[in-house]
């Protein structure tokens, strides 16, 4: 990227001298769009985040109902639970943008007609109702 | 509803000014005025020196984009009672992310090159002349590549993409149309010449999603839709060159046309 | 680029330079919506075209360059094709036609409703393909380097930087459109201005048929903007106050519910445009703050068919009128369209200026007489584009370099331009002023109707105008992308060639197809069978000459539609199936 230099140089005749604006590097806090694009983005490292814990969760399972106890000691500390909230908010909110960008990126066509989006982004809904259902079930049991 | 309405538009002129600096108008708001009447109307009959980009005021030449308090618009298409509502001045700037020549004048000559990068005509393997009558091609596959081909070159999708802004050379949402509507038309034969260019960090692999460009589209066109679809594809074809690394696929389209 | 291209093909050795005051493709074909018409159909004929165009034309047409343009026509609609123009289709694949004013048998390609949208982006984008086509984009053009009798070259105005070039070349194409902008009410975009016809007119080439303006019957009032022809064609109604369709009171047969080949609304625009001023004048239109307007109705065609065949004019309304087609009428009113005349051209796109060539809406070949018809001038701009490059490749490969000399003509330019313009003392009139009262001045005179008194006092006041733009004073002296310059310079150009026109107009004592005298309401193949040119004297006045008329296989005869089966004087020769190329 360019920067604008100081002190531009004085304008000699017939020569067009562009003006070229800088980019600032808070360029995403200008516009609430841009600010929700930045968010959804940093919303991968928490999901990243939420995997991690669903591994430790796993390894503590694996290794005992003492370990299993410790590590659910762990998490009552409140800045995991703070943690953990925020990081639901925003794998929920990773799911949602993602299934509705889907049908952008997939054209599905019936009988030469293209389905509307909104069809295109509901299975992916329907099936995350099923399987947090499922999952929900199998744990309260 | 007022009758009148300030305009604070930004104002360049190299040969005064080292930097732009923003000049208010007041104009005349009648129900059927587009932004592009007003600015006519101070050219004519107020400041001959403010300058701007028109021609057909019909959104179809794709000449009158400019920013309209912070969002890419043509201006013969942003009627002046919709621009009102949001506040007493109206702040009319040249297009975000180009270098600007004058006022209201951005310069293209960047853009025209991105769009001569992606080889922007039909490629066929050989030549036929036109006596032999037309390329069949029914109107669903027409309608395959349809919208990708409504571009009106009016680079507002270009003003609204940040990516575009912090790495100048990133091809832009516009070229990547225009090349998947070639790529996607099955009379072309020339997707793997376009691939090159395409399957790149300054291609596909620079866009990250944002879909700006397609929110601020005045004809619909779906850039953001066309780079995500070329992105699956792209991947696909990486993956089978990968896996299946023997022969030389014919890159045809006729097939993979019909699949879609 | 057309005739880039065919220059190229030709050539592959010459370099060729594309100057434009605006992007190629910001060219106003871009606007044009209706279709191109083309013969490919087994059912129809090149004699039917041919005929339909030379009897559309009133018999202005020379017959020679109609039979040339309707044989190759489908041959460079093919050629669009065949570089990735998206023509509508039918459900087999073939290109799908369909049915145009006066037209008799079904022969219009389209693209949707934006074809010359989808052909001028093909173009462009295909001559992206050929490297010895150099591209000078902003750069407006002022005058024609001349000497030694043939062109060699022209002056342009580099509009980013400011600076006077002359760009020297063997032989000149010129393809800037038409001059819709002279008149108030135009579909045409802002940069029509008629340049080319004027920098041919000073340069010594004479313009041909000047007086022939066509108004296309349906615009919007206030911007002018085209409601195509393609919305009667899929069967609109056209409606006074009383919602009758008036049409019918004009001899263009009987109101059917479903359209019929050059009847009613689907008649010859000059007719259409004619009989708007008659219920004008009887008070049957609609009066609105932008002037007397008509309604066009298309309730009747549901929103399905809207939606599938006419798309861009339903977004037209809602985005530039605020109405829904569906629902709603549209108001419409007869607006400047098309410029049959033009630089006065042979078959193969050469003027009588040595080295100076032109083709499309600038030039005048003539194939569209007296009154184009819809969907002839998109096919008319490849055919004689494609000639005319190929004739000026020719020609180019048969010349010297030009010589230096014209370099000084270039420096004159230069100080024209400082003088007159820029750095001018004094001066009181604004650009818009002097070009409103040309418009106003143009409109009455050589509108619709036109009277000897009328076109008379039109030449006095060109007069006037012409010393009150000498008088005019710009805002914005500075040298980067002046565009108020740009605008003095075009004012320039279209006095020049509105003076073209109202002499043409004068001394024409006749009506025939889009020029109607109120005092000479007849038609004389006698005196006039013949095509006007209008010469530039040394003086600035204007003389004006006769040339015949090529009659080649259809004699003149009377131009009738709705009718058409009763009266027994207007024969079509006998059909010549076309071998289908498939």
């Amino acid at each position: 990227m360019r920067p604008q230099t100081s002190n531009p140089p004085a304008y000699t005749e017939y020569h067009p001298r562009w003006y070229r604006p800088r980019v600032s590097v808070y360029w995403w806090l200008g516009d609430w769009r841009y600010l929700t694009f930045i968010l959804r983005e940093l919303s991968s490292a928490f999901v990243a985040l939420a995997v991690i814990l669903t591994l430790f969760q796993l390894r503590a399972l694996r290794a005992g109902p003492e370990a299993y106890a410790r590590f659910q000691q762990r998490l009552h500390s409140p800045l995991l639970i703070a943690l953990g909230v925020v990081s639901l908010f925003f794998v929920v909110f990773h799911a949602i943008t993602w299934f509705n960008l889907t049908p952008r990126a997939m054209v599905v066509r019936l009988r030469g007609r293209r389905l509307p989006d909104a069809l295109v982004a509901a299975p992916n809904y329907a099936i995350w109702l099923v399987v947090s259902v499922s999952v929900a079930w199998l744990v309260t049991r | 509803m007022a009758n009148t309405l300030i305009l604070e538009i930004q104002r360049y002129s190299p040969e005064r000014d080292a930097e732009p600096r923003f000049q208010d108008y007041e104009v005349p708001v009648h129900k059927d005025w587009v932004l592009l009447d007003a600015l006519n109307y101070l050219k004519d009959k107020v400041d001959g020196s403010l300058t701007y980009r028109w021609s057909c005021r019909m959104g179809i030449c794709g000449s009158c984009g400019m920013m309209v308090n912070g969002e890419p618009k043509l201006s013969c298409a942003t009627f002046l009672t919709d621009c009102a509502n949001s506040g007493s001045k109206v702040r009319v700037e040249p297009l975000r992310y180009f270098p600007v020549v004058r006022d209201l004048v951005t310069e293209l000559t960047d853009f025209l090159g991105k769009l001569k990068k992606v080889k922007p005509w039909l490629i066929r393997t050989g030549e036929l002349a036109p006596s032999s009558g037309e390329f069949l091609q029914t109107p669903a596959q027409l309608e395959h590549y349809k919208q990708f081909s409504m571009c009106i070159n009016c680079t507002l999708c270009y003003a609204a993409c940040p990516v575009v802004g912090l790495d100048p050379v990133f091809v832009g949402p516009a070229a990547i149309a225009l090349a998947q509507r070639y790529n996607m038309d099955s009379r072309d034969q020339g997707a793997q010449e376009r691939i090159a260019v395409l399957a790149h960090p300054e291609g596909i692999w620079g866009c990250t999603f944002v879909g700006e460009c397609t929110r601020v589209c005045p004809k619909h066109v779906d850039p953001a839709g066309a780079i995500q679809q070329y992105k699956v594809k792209a991947a696909l074809e990486w993956l089978k060159a990968v896996v299946m690394p023997w022969g030389n696929r014919p890159s045809k389209e006729a097939s993979s046309a019909a699949a879609d | 680029m057309r005739a880039a291209i065919a220059a190229a093909e030709v050539n592959p050795k010459l370099s060729i330079a594309v100057v434009s005051k605006v992007y190629p493709m910001r060219s106003h074909t871009v606007s044009a919506e209706g279709g191109a018409a083309g013969v490919v159909k087994p059912d129809d004929s090149l004699d039917e075209h041919a005929y339909d165009t030379i009897s559309g034309g009133d018999w202005m047409c020379d017959q020679d360059a109609v039979e040339a343009f309707v044989r190759e026509a489908p041959l460079e609609l093919l050629q669009l094709e065949h570089w990735g123009c998206p023509w509508s289709r039918e459900p087999d694949g073939h290109i799908a036609v369909r049915a145009f004013g006066g037209m008799k048998k079904r022969r219009t390609w389209f693209a949707a409703d934006k074809t010359g949208f989808h052909m001028l982006h093909t173009l462009f984008q295909t001559t992206l393909k050929y490297d010895p086509i150099k591209r000078y984009d902003e750069w407006f053009v002022t005058k024609l380097l001349v000497d030694d009798g043939r062109v060699q070259g022209v002056v342009a105005v580099e509009l980013m930087s400011g600076k006077v070039q002359a760009i020297t070349a063997k032989a000149v194409i010129l393809c800037t459109g038409g001059c819709g902008r002279i008149f108030p009410f135009t579909t045409n975009a802002n940069i029509k201005n008629g340049d080319g016809m004027a920098l041919a007119f000073r340069a010594g080439a004479p313009l041909k048929d000047m007086e022939f303006v066509q108004y296309h019957p349906t615009g919007l009032p206030f911007t002018g903007i085209l409601i195509t022809e393609a919305t009667r064609a899929e069967g609109g109604y056209l409606i006074n106050k009383d919602g009758y369709r008036y049409l019918q009171d004009y001899n263009l047969g009987k109101p059917e519910p479903k359209p019929v080949l050059r009847s009613m609304e689907l008649g010859p625009r000059d007719r259409l445009s004619q009989a708007f001023v008659h219920e004008e004048r009887k008070g049957r239109t609609v009066p609105t703050p932008y002037g007397p307007i008509v309604h066009l109705d298309l309730r009747h065609l549901g929103e399905q068919v809207i939606n599938t065949k006419l798309p861009f004019v339903r977004e037209l309304c809602l985005k530039y009128q605020n109405l829904d087609p569906v629902r709603e009428l549209i108001p419409v009113r007869p607006v400047v369209h098309y410029m049959m005349g033009g630089v006065s051209t042979d078959i193969h796109g050469a003027t009588p200026l040595a080295g100076l060539y032109a083709a499309g809406e600038v030039a005048c070949v003539s194939i569209n007489g007296a009154n184009r018809l819809g969907s002839n001038s998109l096919p008319e701009c490849l055919v004689f584009g494609a000639r005319a490059g190929k004739a000026a490749a020719d020609y180019a490969g048969s010349q010297a370099m030009p010589n230096g000399r014209t370099l000084a003509q270039a420096r004159d330019e230069q100080r024209r331009l400082e003088t007159h313009f820029l750095r001018k003392i004094g001066g009181t009139e604004r650009v818009a002023a002097v070009r409103d009262e040309m418009q106003r001045t143009v409109e009455n005179s050589a509108g619709i109707y036109r009277e000897a008194s009328q076109l008379t006092k039109a030449t006095n006041s060109l007069r006037e105008l012409q010393g009150r733009f000498e008088n005019v004073r710009l805002d914005d002296r500075s040298h980067t992308f002046n565009t108020e310059l740009q605008s003095a310079l075009e004012l320039g150009f279209m006095l020049d060639v509105a003076e073209a026109i109202v002499q043409s107009a004068l001394q024409r004592t006749e009506s025939r197809g889009a020029h109607q005298r109120t005092d000479y309401p007849a038609r004389d193949d006698r005196k006039f069978l013949a095509h006007s040119l209008v010469y530039r004297n040394p003086d600035g006045s204007s003389r004006v000459e006769y040339l015949p008329v090529k009659i080649t296989r259809w004699p003149p005869g009377e131009r009738v539609y709705g009718q058409v089966e009763e009266h027994g004087k207007e024969e079509a020769p006998p059909a010549v199936p076309i071998r289908r190329a498939s």
